[in-house]
Formats: structure tokens, C-alpha cells, sequence
């Protein structure tokens, strides 16, 4: 094996980290009147990660199977850096007036590098190591606007949880050691299922992810911590976070525990049936948006739940699916909160009544993508949500199946409350016309394009299966 | 004929909307849409004809399939028989009846059309799909325009009405979602990964068991729709606060698409489930029907009246499926289609009641006929029509529900056709009753002869409609055949009644 090779494999764990050095570097000795050139070439080497990831995909291990480079694996890193991106994009106007906006950009990569490593991780140390690098900075990024009192508040909230759940996780782990006598994913799965400690170290690690992908009963910090974080951060603690998190845990259920599956899918099951119709349950009496967005995407973790516990070829390329187009629909609407938020500090779903009257634009383009969250026709979330209970339904999980349809009324219910509240709601004072920085507009218009496109174009889904299949 | 044009054309009118910039070019664009889509209605009507007399006698015609999903197996698949392309006229005349009444709205023009126009473009999808990941589609996407053309441009307490409207039917769609997963789920046993294709399902033994449990997950959400007891209480709400287009389009094509996915789905794909859940469809049908003629009784508001016989009529659809006879299914269609018709013209008679008078209480309205002759007298066609008077539509299809229900012995069965013969006459109370307090005697309020007649759009709206309900009740034949050769494949995979022991 040379050089060339090794690159190759980390080659997007190489570009994150340059790019963190380079900042580190430029902050020390800067001209503050080329930062938003710098920006700009920080937001597009992110895109450029996704690229990268997406094109020449290669497959190999390093560091004696410590670090995994899969196809899977560069797609899932691809998704995941493209949202970045988006959520870079879209805070741009917001990160312009903050002092210490540099500091924003170094965090958020490390946390982008720590997520890529939890990914390929091969070995349970590489993988509780990848995840500290992602979870530390993200408290930070959650505590960002620092002068505020609820920011502060949330970043505490998140390093604690994070803390308490990583503790659990590392108690899980140390059982997996003591039982099979090895933290390499390839041992644990030959010998995980055969002695009745893996059972409670395994109760341990699923606890362990359901705080991380905020599954109810473990999903008590999210409304709290999405709340006070500044709105970008929320998107990312949201889709990037949530979706890192949802891949390693399905990949870990299936490589690590496949021996167990008998165990988990009724776990499981049950865990999406409550995560989703709590979460939706929630979501009804919120009044501010950022908590109802929270609320919204515990519920989509119960439906992606399903395609979990369904343990299929298809039911992984939906889960996949899913959060690509999760991305483009929750981002489209934190995009819309964020510009909303940035220009009149206004958060509330009240606020955003007659946003139609005088910003169109933006009122329509909240409406696609809460009609895509809801998984309503034409937006690519219809076929996303029906693909994870299509997935679900041809493993015959029949209740399951049904008490998700009808999670679909009620969650159509809040859904149609923020479309009220902009088409229908009069209000004295409605919000002034917004004027959309380029960066913005970008943004809302990849989301929109997004949002239209992924689902009628069957390309998209039939690129994910060529990866997923045969996975298992 | 390629199929695809009738969504095509509805997507580039929507187009044309979305780029106009006045609203009189986006009113203007719309009308020309959905004039161009008629004409294609009646092009298909007379190619399919055609198709039918030079001998073709495959089951649906000018069939398209292309894979889509390759993975789940799912197609799209269009193709028509004598039910679908009737159904594809029925929209497209309201359509056109629709957007010519609603030439005045004036709050939001260019999305008032816009949604009405997607709302027709789910419709015609859903008539056409073969395969049931399509035909979801479609049928989902015409259930959010509903809850918008409520609550924007609705009266009286259209946020209430709205919302219930839009979670009633989407509760509906859930089911037929779940039971659409399940059906494809139960396929995977003969065809690898399972399909979602009707006509492939169509040939499948499915076991009872499954049917058992899947069909009243469709049934039900597709009754839902079509206002079947209980579910019918969005119905007289929704339709009070629509503004006039939106209750046409609401009774006229949208409850269709609950009673064609009732036979099209339900009763086609798991015919021994329909024969055993039969009493249950025609107890809850003749229900709604006596309950919803009862009611009509009571109302007041002439609107509320015509929201309440809607549940009432509707019923005779569903008697008609439930009955599982030939005579009776092609009857439930021919109901379906003259009740569309009749239901559109009366919601657009008495919208424009309402935009003269400003009230749509029948004690406060009186001599209306001699202020404006052609709006009274299109009112009582449709009052006509609706209580069955021979020489229109509504005579044909009930009769053809009636005769069609005789056929079938038993007591329970007789004494459920009965009460649904009997409704009529209740039918004719209330009918009668409504158009001489309200248009016949002297004029109650002076203000009222300041009033003018029907407009040029309205006029046209109502001419069409009218020759629709005089050409369907005259000539009943040409209708009645296309449809009863089409409904014969579905009933005849239902199995026949068990004698009685």
C-alpha cells in the first residue's frame, strides 16, 4: 500500500483538517478586511468535501482497521458535508455581524472532522473518539452568541447531556470488552449475542444513540438546546448532527449487532412508534419555531426508526434517502427562520403571520418545505416517507406501519399551522420586506431545487441502492 | 391517445399562471387550460369509442407503462376504461363550469386559479393511474389546495372548516396508504418484491385473511371522501365555508375520487372481502341517506342545504357499489357522474345567490325567479335533477341504483332499498320547499329588485352544466354502456351472493 493510497482513503478527513489548520493560521496574524473572501473559500472547500466524496469513491482500511474507507461511508460524509454547506451558506449575513465569526467556522469543521471519523471508524475507541471531536465543539457552537443568557444556557444543557449520554455509551462499550475481548467491529460481530452480558451491554449502547438521535424517552434536552442556540447551529444540531448520528447507529446495528437482530427489531419498533407520535404530540403546543422544528425532527427520527428496525437493502437506501431529502426540506425552513431571525429577531410561529402579504417568496418557499417535512405531494418528502414505510411494511410490520400513517394526520395538523398562520392570519404590524443577501438566495434556491427534484427523479434513489445494496 | 397530455396540459396551465403577472392573464390562462383539457375529454371520449366499436376489448385502453422506481417495483402505469374516461369528462366539465364562475375573485387572483387548476391535475391523475404508488400521488396532491382555497377565500368559520376538512381527508388517505403498503406487502408472495401495479394485483389471489384486514383500511379511507356514515361530518362544514368554485370542485370531483377508489381499489383488488363486508357498506349507505335527508330538512341556509343532500346523494353511490350487482355498480358511476354535474351547477347557483343577495337564508330570499329569471330558473333544474325528474340525469342514475338493488334478494337488502326509494320523497320536500320559499311570491326585501341577472361567465357556466344534466337524462345509453361494460370485468370477480339458508 503507498502513500497515494492512505490519502485517498482519508482524503476528506485530510481536507477538513488543512482547512482548520489554514484558519488557525490566518486567525493569528489576519487581514480582517479579506475575512469574507475567506469565508466564501471556506463555505465553497466545503462543498467541494461533498464532491469529493461523491466522485472516485474508494474502499480500504487504515491503521490496522481502526479507520474504514466504504462507498457507504463517502456517501453518508458527502450528505452530511453538503449540508454543512448549506448551513454555512445560509448563516453567512448572521456570522458577518458577530465578532469572533472565524471561531464559528474552525468549530464547526472539527465537528464535520469527528463525525467523518465516527463514520468510517472500524474500532469502538476510533468511534468514541470521533465522537467527542463532534460533540465537544458543538456545545461551543450551541453557546455562540455568548452575550446571550439562553445560549449559554443551551451549550451548558448539550455538554451535559452529551456528557451523561457518552458515559452511558463508554459503560455499553466496556461490557462489549469484557465479553468478546476486542473493540474491533469485525470481532465484536462474529461473537456479539452469546452471553447474556452482550444483552445489557447493548441496552447501554442503544440508550447511549437514542440521546444522540433524541428518541424518545432520551429526547428531553432537545427543545432546550434548540431553543437557545443560534439558528444556524439548531439546523446543524438538527439535520448534520441527527443525520451523523442515524448513519452510525444503523451501521453499527448492522454490522456490529447483526448477530442480535432478533433482539432489536421489536426494540426498535416500539422506540419509533413513541419517539414519533410523543414527538408529534409535542410539536402541537408549540408556539415558538425553532422548538416546533425541534419537535418536528424527533418525530422524523421515529419514522426513520422504522426503516431501522426493518433491516433491509431497501429499507437502508430509504433511511439514506430520507435524510437527503431531510436536508434540503429542514434546512429550506431553518434557511427561511434563520433570514427571518437574523433580520428582526423574531422567532415565534405568531410572527409569521401575513408573511405571504409581504414576503412571498419566502412565505412559499416555508410552505414546500413543511409540505416536504409533512410528506405531502409534489415534494420530494412524499416519496421519502412513504419509501421508509414501504421499507417497513414489506418486513410486515403491520402496526407499526398503521400508527405511522395516522402519526401523518397529526403531524399534518401542526404543519398546516404555520401555513395558516402565513397565508391565512391577519396581523396590524406583519414582518417588513426582507431583502435576500446572494449567499441566502443560493441557498433557498438549492433547497427549492432540491426539494422539487430528489423525489420524481428515481436517479437519485437508484444511485443510493447501488451502495446499500449489497451492504449487508 | 397518449394519456400523459391530461396531465401535461393542467402542469403547463399552472405554468401559464404561475408566469402571468395581472389577474385577469392568469383568470384568462386558466379558462384556456381547461377549455383545451375539455376538448382533449371529448377527443378521448370519442377515440375511446371508437376503440370500443372496431372491437378492442382489452380492459383499459391506450395503456403507457414505464418503470420509475426500479427498486420498489413501482410504475407509471396509465391507461382508461369506460369508468375513468367518464369520470375525466365529469372533471373536466366542472373544471371549466368552476373557473368561469370564479371570474370575480378578486383577493389573490393568480393563487385562487393556481390552486384550483392543481386540485383538477391531482383529479385527473388519479383517473388515469394503474398503479397505486401513482394514483396515491395523485390523490394526495389534491387534498392541500382544498384546505387553501378554504381557508383564504372561505366564509363564516372556514379556519374550522378547513382544518377539519384537510385532517379528515388526510386520515382517509392514511388508511388507503396503510392498505395500499399492505396489499403490496401481501403481492410479494407471487411477484418478487411485491408490486403496486392494479393490474397485476387484479389477477392475484390475495388470501382471505389479508383481505379481510385490508380491505375496510381502504374502503374507509376512500369512503371518507365520498362522505360515507360517520365520516361525513367534514362535509357540511367544508362545503359551507368553501367559497363557490372550491364547494363545485369539492362535491363535484374531489368526493368522486372517494367512490371511483372505493370500486377502482377496494371492491376490484380483494373481491372476496367486498362480498363479505357488503351488508356493513349498505347499512352505513342507506344511513347516510335517510340521515342526510332528514337533515337537509332542517336547514335553513339553501348553501347548508345542498352541503347536507350532497352526504344524502353520495349515498346512493355507495348503495350502489355495496349492492355488488352489475346494474347497481354501473348506477353508483352514473350517480357519480350526475351528481357531480347537478351539484356543481347547484353550488354555482347559489354562489351567485349569495354574491347579489349577501344571504343564503331561504326565508330572507323570496321572488327571486322574477328578478333574475335565468339564475332562478337554472335553480330549479338543478332542484329538478336533484329529486330525480325523468329527462335528467339524476332519474337515469337512481334508477339504475334502484333497479339494480332489487336484484338482490333478501330482507335486508330489500328493506335497505326501500328506505333509499323512500328518501326520495324527502328529497322532494325539501327541494321544492326551498325553491318556492326562495325564488316563487312576491319579492320580500325592496333592495332585491335592484339586483341583476346572471353575467356573461355565469351564464356560460351554467349552460354547459345544464346541457350536461339534459344530454346525460336524454341520451343515457351511450354513458350507461361505456360504463356498464367496464364495471362488469370488476363485478365479475366478485363472488355471487350465497343463498340464504
Amino acid at each position: 500500500m503507498n502513500w497515494m493510497e492512505y490519502i485517498s482513503f482519508m482524503r476528506l478527513e485530510l481536507v477538513l483538517l488543512a482547512v482548520l489548520v489554514i484558519l488557525l493560521i490566518w486567525k493569528v496574524g489576519s487581514d480582517e478586511a479579506l475575512n469574507p473572501i475567506v469565508i466564501q473559500l471556506i463555505n465553497f472547500s466545503l462543498l467541494g468535501v461533498a464532491i469529493l466524496a461523491f466522485c472516485c469513491p474508494v474502499e480500504g482500511t487504515l491503521f490496522g482497521g481502526m479507520f474504514v474507507a466504504t462507498k457507504m461511508a463517502a456517501m453518508q460524509k458527502g450528505i452530511l458535508a453538503f449540508a454543512a454547506f448549506l448551513i454555512c451558506l445560509s448563516a453567512n449575513e448572521w456570522l458577518k455581524k458577530h465578532s469572533n465569526y472565524l471561531e464559528f467556522y474552525m468549530m464547526l469543521i472539527a465537528v464535520l472532522a469527528g463525525m467523518f471519523y465516527m463514520i468510517s471508524s472500524g474500532h469502538f475507541l476510533m468511534f468514541y473518539l470521533g465522537l467527542e471531536l463532534a460533540t465537544i465543539p458543538l456545545a461551543a457552537l450551541a453557546a455562540f452568541d455568548f452575550e446571550k443568557q439562553r445560549s449559554s444556557e443551551s451549550g451548558v444543557k448539550m455538554i451535559l447531556s452529551s456528557a451523561f449520554s457518552s458515559a452511558i455509551l463508554l459503560f455499553g462499550i466496556s461490557f462489549i470488552y469484557g465479553s468478546c475481548g476486542s473493540l474491533y467491529f469485525s470481532d465484536v460481530a462474529q461473537r456479539a449475542g452469546s452471553e447474556p452480558i452482550d444483552l445489557i451491554a447493548f441496552g447501554f449502547i442503544i440508550a447511549g444513540f437514542a440521546f444522540k438521535i433524541s428518541a424518545v424517552p432520551f429526547h428531553l434536552w432537545t427543545a432546550d438546546v434548540y431553543e437557545g442556540a443560534p439558528v444556524p447551529v439548531t439546523a446543524f444540531l438538527s439535520v448534520v448532527s441527527k443525520g451523523a448520528a442515524i448513519f452510525v447507529f444503523t451501521s453499527t446495528l448492522y454490522s456490529v449487532f447483526a448477530g442480535m437482530q432478533g433482539s432489536w427489531t421489536l426494540i426498535i419498533s416500539v422506540i419509533a412508534v413513541v419517539t414519533m407520535t410523543l414527538g408529534n404530540l409535542m410539536a402541537m403546543r408549540q408556539k415558538s419555531i425553532k422548538r416546533f422544528l425541534a419537535f418536528s425532527s424527533i418525530t422524523q427520527v421515529g419514522y426513520l426508526l422504522i426503516a431501522v428496525a426493518a433491516a433491509s437493502a431497501q429499507s437502508y437506501t430509504s433511511l439514506i434517502y430520507f435524510i437527503l431529502i431531510y436536508v434540503f426540506s429542514n434546512l429550506g425552513a431553518f434557511a427561511v427562520v434563520s433570514v427571518i431571525s437574523d433580520r428582526t429577531g423574531k422567532e415565534n410561529i405568531g410572527d409569521y403571520a401575513s408573511l405571504y402579504k409581504s414576503n412571498p417568496s419566502l412565505a412559499i418557499i416555508m410552505t414546500l418545505a413543511v409540505f416536504s417535512l409533512a410528506g405531502i405531494p409534489p415534494t420530494a418528502g412524499f416519496f421519502g416517507k412513504l419509501f421508509l414505510l414501504a421499507s417497513g411494511a414489506s418486513e410486515g410490520m403491520v402496526w407499526v406501519i398503521i400508527i405511522a400513517c395516522l402519526n401523518m394526520v397529526i403531524s399534518l395538523y401542526y404543519y398546516l399551522r404555520i401555513v395558516k398562520a402565513m397565508f391565512v392570519d391577519k396581523r396590524e404590524d406583519p414582518l417588513a420586506q426582507i431583502k435576500l443577501s446572494h449567499s441566502e438566495l443560493i441557498t433557498l434556491v438549492i433547497c427549492v431545487a432540491g426539494i422539487l427534484a430528489t423525489g420524481f427523479f428515481s436517479q437519485v434513489f437508484d444511485h443510493i441502492s447501488t451502495v446499500t445494496f449489497g451492504v449487508q | 391517445m397518449n394519456l400523459t397530455l391530461l396531465i401535461v396540459i393542467p402542469l403547463i396551465t399552472l405554468l401559464g399562471i404561475m408566469l402571468t403577472r395581472s389577474a385577469h392573464a392568469a383568470r384568462v390562462t386558466a379558462l384556456v387550460g381547461s377549455i383545451v383539457q375539455l376538448g382533449l375529454s371529448i377527443a378521448l371520449l370519442i377515440l375511446y369509442q371508437q376503440a370500443r366499436t372496431e372491437g378492442n376489448d382489452a380492459l383499459m385502453l391506450f395503456e403507457v407503462d414505464h418503470v420509475w422506481f426500479e427498486k420498489w417495483n413501482i410504475h407509471y402505469h396509465i391507461g382508461v376504461d369506460g369508468i375513468s374516461v367518464a369520470m375525466i369528462l365529469l372533471t373536466s366539465f366542472v373544471m371549466v363550469a368552476g373557473i368561469l364562475v370564479s371570474w370575480n375573485i378578486a383577493t389573490m387572483t393568480k393563487e385562487f386559479f393556481f390552486l384550483l387548476v392543481l386540485l383538477g391535475t391531482g383529479a385527473f391523475g388519479f383517473f388515469i393511474s394503474l398503479d397505486l404508488f401513482t394514483m396515491f400521488f395523485f390523490f394526495e396532491l389534491s387534498v392541500i389546495p382544498k384546505y387553501l382555497l378554504i381557508a383564504i377565500w372561505g366564509s363564516g368559520k372556514k379556519e374550522y372548516s378547513a382544518m377539519k376538512l384537510a385532517l379528515m381527508l388526510m386520515g382517509g388517505s392514511a388508511l388507503v396508504l396503510a392498505g395500499v403498503l399492505l396489499l403490496n406487502y401481501q403481492s410479494a408472495v407471487g411477484v418478487p418484491g411485491g408490486t403496486y401495479d392494479i393490474m397485476i394485483l387484479s389477477t392475484m389471489k390475495i388470501p382471505m385473511e389479508a383481505q379481510l384486514f385490508i380491505f375496510p383500511l381502504i374502503f374507509v379511507g376512500f369512503a371518507v371522501l365520498s362522505a360515507m356514515f360517520p365520516f361525513h361530518t367534514w362535509a357540511p362544514d367544508g362545503h359551507s365555508s368553501a367559497p363557490t368554485a372550491a364547494s363545485m370542485f369539492l362535491a363535484g370531483i374531489s368526493m368522486k375520487l372517494g367512490g371511483y377508489g372505493c370500486l377502482r381499489v377496494a371492491m376490484w383488488l380483494m373481491p372476496e372481502a367486498a362480498r363479505e363486508y357488503a351488508p356493513i357498506i349498505v347499512l352505513l349507505a342507506v344511513i347516510g341517506i335517510v340521515y342526510g335527508a332528514f337533515v337537509t330538512l332542517h336547514q335553513k341556509d339553501i348553501k347548508l342545504m345542498n352541503a347536507y343532500s350532497s352526504v344524502s346523494h353520495c349515498g346512493f353511490v355507495l348503495l350502489g357499489l355495496g349492492m355488488m350487482t352489475l346494474t347497481s355498480t354501473t348506477g353508483a358511476v352514473l350517480q357519480m357522474i350526475s351528481h357531480g354535474i347537478m351539484t356543481a351547477l347547484f353550488f354555482a347557483v347559489i354562489g351567485m345567490i349569495y354574491e347579489r343577495a349577501h344571504t343564503r337564508i331561504g326565508s330572507e330570499l323570496g321572488g327571486l325567479l322574477k328578478v333574475m329569471p335565468f339564475i332562478g330558473s337554472v335553480f330549479i333544474i338543478a332542484g329538478l335533477t336533484s329529486l330525480g325528474l325523468p329527462g335528467f340525469s339524476g332519474f337515469v342514475a337512481e334508477m339504475t341504483v334502484f333497479v339494480g338493488s332489487f336484484q338482490v334478494t333478501g330482507m335486508f337488502y330489500r328493506i335497505c332499498t326501500l328506505l333509499g326509494c323512500m328518501s326520495i320523497v324527502v328529497t322532494a320536500v325539501y327541494i321544492l320547499r326551498a325553491s318556492g320559499i326562495s325564488l316563487l311570491g312576491p319579492v320580500k326585501n325592496p333592495e332585491y329588485l335592484k339586483l341583476g341577472d346572471a353575467k356573461w361567465n355565469e351564464k356560460a357556466a351554467a349552460i354547459l352544466l345544464v346541457s350536461c344534466i339534459v344530454i346525460m337524462g336524454t341520451m343515457p345509453w351511450w354513458l350507461a354502456d361505456m360504463v356498464n361494460a367496464s364495471s362488469g370485468v370488476i363485478i365479475g370477480n366478485i363472488p355471487l351472493m350465497q343463498a340464504p339458508e
